[in-house]
């Protein structure tokens, strides 16, 4: 009894700073972000006070809000099913018999060690009205000059396009794994059957890759909403808000117009978001996707 | 796959040429960064042979910022978060893996939400506790919300799961204690997977922007990442081979590491990604 009793008194104890630190810094923001959102931002002449819903109106009432929202929507939209097509695609490219496979995986790979930071200032040079390779590209085919992230068709585009270069190798290694835990036996199992390529594709390999296919795209779903570096390189939201994403705009009104209590407001929609894509995953996906 | 289903002839021939111009695309932006790091500014967008090559870029944006202190804070950084992670970590997975106490469940549940609820979209929040800390403008202020990983808690919980209980119970009859325990048998047995996620660890912080950006405001703390987007929106005006030469720079080193240590990391990202 008494040993039992250390037992759990060990356990607890060693799981004590990592829960310290997490309540600390995941548990009690997202609750004070909720407890927050229903009160104003203090000003020099007037501090916080508790304010309803005003907040949640503002946000029905503000335009930036509902554009930075559908702007979101539609770089999910553009990024995830992309960058999991040519995912695969590469994957089966370089777990496949082509020939320099090592160079493909580098080429591929790349993209995602290097900052985003980084690789946004390199596209933003590529991106260059006159001057930039894209530019000299489209030239040569006579297209005319073209202010890419000036403009508000083509920078959103642009930005879709950079995750894309970005995303697309890293979820590729899920899909190289993938590959290789297949097993041939089902493949020549195929064979003698005398089934077809795409017929193999899509009674063997697509179907063993659910799982996969569902981790990268629960992955992607979080990174269209998380990530927001190459906004603040490339566009800072604009020309005229088209490409403010939800988080960028969290961090223009905490941080450039210290509207802390709006910003709450705001992320509490981010969270919301967020938990659809996990309830999403745990329980409705995961039940239904299952080989093991 | 099976030999039944691999490509030969013009099928293989268009699959190759297909995989090799998305490699190259993919290559391209890089490339091109490289090339104008290299060359005087007036090749910096004409592709001519000849062109000199040069590394008065790389010279020029050193010394017009502070990057050695840049480059400094993010070491420390990334060392002081990988230290914190690698031992909350351990200790946390070992009491999921192998403790029984009231609660546990709830308390794994709880440190999931870490894996949809990061800290980098917390950032309203987090700000106004490390100003209550009055730690802003700090490395610590930047590596405290990633500290308690719940990635790694749940990569190490599920490695440890797999290490036989014969082990731990042999060791034990031996004297050990639990920390000698995890200490000789469990850590040891589980290093690949260490490597992975420190790999995978490394890579991100190094890369880390929005979270740094707000926390910080002197060269005191920045890390290179948000050097580099001072030096490049502030003191340049427009010349791209510095520019460039500082971005190449700032990520020559995960750059040099990935290209020394490819298949480890190529591994360690999969190892990371699978359950």
């Amino acid at each position: 009894m008494k040993n039992r009793l250390a037992a759990q008194v060990h356990g607890w104890l060693l799981l004590l700073p990592a829960v310290v630190l997490l309540a600390a810094f995941t548990h009690y923001p997202a609750v004070a972000t909720l407890w927050n959102s229903f009160y104003s931002t203090a000003k020099p002449n007037r501090p916080s006070a508790f304010s309803g819903l005003d907040n949640y109106r503002e946000m029905a009432n503000d335009p930036v809000f509902w554009q930075s929202l559908t702007n979101n929507l539609w770089f999910a939209l553009g990024t995830i099913p992309v960058s999991i097509a040519l995912a695969l695609l590469m994957a089966a490219w370089v777990n496949g018999k082509l020939r320099g496979r090592t160079f493909l995986r580098l080429a591929y790979f790349v993209p995602t060690v290097l900052p985003m930071i980084a690789v946004a200032n390199i596209w933003l040079f590529f991106f260059t009205p006159q001057y930039g390779l894209l530019e000299q590209l489209t030239g040569l085919i006579g297209v005319p000059n073209q202010y890419w992230l000036g403009s508000r068709e083509t920078a959103l585009g642009c930005l879709i396009v950079v995750t894309i270069w970005k995303e697309a190798g890293f979820f590729m290694i899920f899909y190289l794994a993938a590959f290789q835990s297949i097993s041939p036996a089902l493949y020549e199992a195929a064979a003698l059957e005398g089934a077809g390529r795409w017929t193999v594709f899509r009674r063997i390999t697509f179907p063993l890759l659910m799982p996969t296919t569902l981790f990268v795209l629960v992955n992607a779903v979080i990174n269209s909403f998380r990530l927001v570096d190459h906004i603040v390189v490339m566009t800072k939201g604009g020309p005229d808000n088209t490409t403010s994403l939800l988080l960028y705009y969290i961090y223009e009104v905490a941080f450039k117009f210290w509207d802390a209590g709006y910003a709450s407001a705001l992320t509490m929609v981010l969270l919301v978001l967020l938990g659809g894509a996990a309830i999403l995953q745990f329980g409705f996906l995961e039940r239904r996707i299952h080989y093991r | 796959m099976s030999r039944a289903y691999e490509l030969r002839g013009a099928p293989l021939a268009l699959e190759t040429l297909g995989a090799w111009l998305l490699a190259l695309v993919w290559a391209l932006p890089l490339a091109y960064a490289i090339w104008t790091a290299f060359h005087p500014a007036e090749f910096s967008a004409r592709f001519v042979l000849t062109a000199p090559l040069t590394l008065a870029n790389f010279v020029n944006a050193w010394e017009a910022a502070p990057f050695a202190r840049y480059f400094l804070n993010t070491v420390m950084l990334v060392t002081l978060i990988l230290a914190a992670q690698l031992i909350l970590c351990t200790l946390a997975a070992y009491a999921f893996a192998r403790y029984e106490f009231p609660g546990r469940d709830l308390a794994f549940a709880l440190v999931l939400v870490q894996l949809m609820v990061m800290p980098d979209v917390l950032i309203v929040e987090n700000y106004r506790t490390m100003s209550r800390l009055g730690i802003l403008d700090s490395t610590l202020a930047i590596g405290l919300p990633y500290m308690a990983s719940a990635f790694g808690i749940f990569l190490l919980r599920q490695t440890f799961k797999t290490i036989p209980r014969e082990l731990d119970e042999a060791a034990r009859v031996e004297g050990a204690s639990a920390l000698q325990v995890l200490w000789k048998v469990y850590v040891p047995l589980a290093r690949p997977v260490y490597v992975a996620f420190g790999l995978v660890s490394v890579s991100y912080h190094w890369n880390n922007f929005l979270w740094p950006i707000i926390v910080t405001n002197t060269v005191n703390s920045r890390p290179v990442t948000v050097g580099l987007q001072v030096f490049s929106s502030t003191d340049q005006g427009i010349d791209w081979s510095i520019i460039c030469a500082a971005t190449l720079m700032t990520s020559a080193p995960l750059l040099v590491g990935f290209l020394l240590f490819q298949r480890q990391f190529v591994q360690s990202f999969m190892r990371a990604g699978i359950r």
